[in-house]
């Protein structure tokens, strides 16, 4: 069985987000929002933060804060994910984590709205 | 719901609407008691007995742009038809315990499914609120404090950076894969 990880990794990591963190001054650059009411949790937007997370990761791009956001009163939408970014906010509706990874390469981090999953824009 | 681990979100998602800086998530699951006990504790704004009374009308919500909160009538149905049952106490300014029982073994138990992504949910979420996670199956036991772990890592910020978001994961993954006898994948 492999070595379970032990929290001395942790304290050797912070570095390493600390270094990532310096880059940015303040704010980061894009928030990232799921809906965590129940509808969404049921519909699956806890798979589609880890398909987030893990994307973010592969791609090592840390100027992006995923924050909670409460139900939009979009339940036939869910799961929905809302990406702010340049001033402006774009709801994507009935995200799976495939779609999740997706608009993180073209939106996220490259500012390409994925139009055609586009329900709302603020 | 499909797996238990998303009906204990959809708990400690309440507990964070409701204000909480504290919640504790407590499993217990005893193959020789044959019980599976989660209980959630949060000191957040609590309810009146009144609304305790209410909370399980599949048509009451305290959301306002939401006219149904089906989570816990729907929860309680399961858990009942399982041997088991469900009890919410609570104190308005003080906070909510819901304690969830199951019969381990019952046959229509949900799977607790990927109760890591659940955890792993909450913090990046949730980074600045305080989660106790305490895991307990047949005597062996997984804790977890994300003050503690905010405290090593320094702050917030580097909390919910994705390379620490990543590595937690993980590592909520692997041992909870070793409670379960380190076979699988850390679902069960």
């Amino acid at each position: 069985m492999e070595k379970i990880k032990s929290i001395e990794e942790l304290r050797k990591l912070r570095e390493h987000a600390r270094k990532s963190l310096q880059v940015r001054s303040g704010e980061a650059k894009v928030k990232i929002m799921v809906s965590m009411g129940t509808v969404g949790i049921a519909a699956g937007a806890r798979d589609v933060l880890m398909a987030i997370i893990s994307e973010l990761e592969k791609r090592q791009f840390h100027d992006a804060q995923i924050v909670e956001r409460g139900s939009l009163g979009l339940d036939n939408e869910e799961p929905v994910v809302a990406v702010e970014r340049d001033n402006k906010t774009v709801f994507y509706g009935k995200v799976t984590a495939e779609m999740a990874r997706e608009i993180v390469a073209q939106h996220v981090i490259n500012g390409q709205i994925v139009s055609e999953w586009v329900i709302a824009k603020g | 719901m499909k797996e238990l681990s998303l009906n204990i979100l959809d708990i400690v998602e309440n507990s964070i609407k409701s204000g909480a800086k504290n919640i504790n998530l407590e499993i217990g699951e005893d193959n020789e008691k044959d019980l599976l006990i989660v209980t959630v504790k949060d000191d957040g704004k609590g309810m009146d007995d009144e609304f305790v009374k209410i909370i399980f009308d599949p048509f009451t919500t305290t959301s306002t742009n939401k006219k149904v909160g089906l989570g816990l009538p729907l929860l309680r149905e399961e858990a009942e038809n399982c041997g088991g049952g469900i009890e919410v106490h609570s104190e308005k300014g003080k906070g909510t315990t819901v304690v969830v029982k199951f019969k381990h073994s019952h046959i229509d138990r949900p799977p607790m499914g990927d109760l890591a992504s659940t955890i792993l949910t909450v913090i990046a979420t949730n980074s600045a609120i305080n989660l106790l996670y305490t895991h307990t199956v047949n005597g062996k036991v997984f804790k977890l404090s994300t003050k503690e772990i905010r405290e090593i890592v320094g702050d917030v910020a580097a909390l919910r950076d994705v390379t620490i978001l990543k590595w937690l994961g993980d590592y909520v993954r692997e041992n909870i894969k070793t409670l379960y006898g380190g076979e699988g994948n850390g679902k069960n």
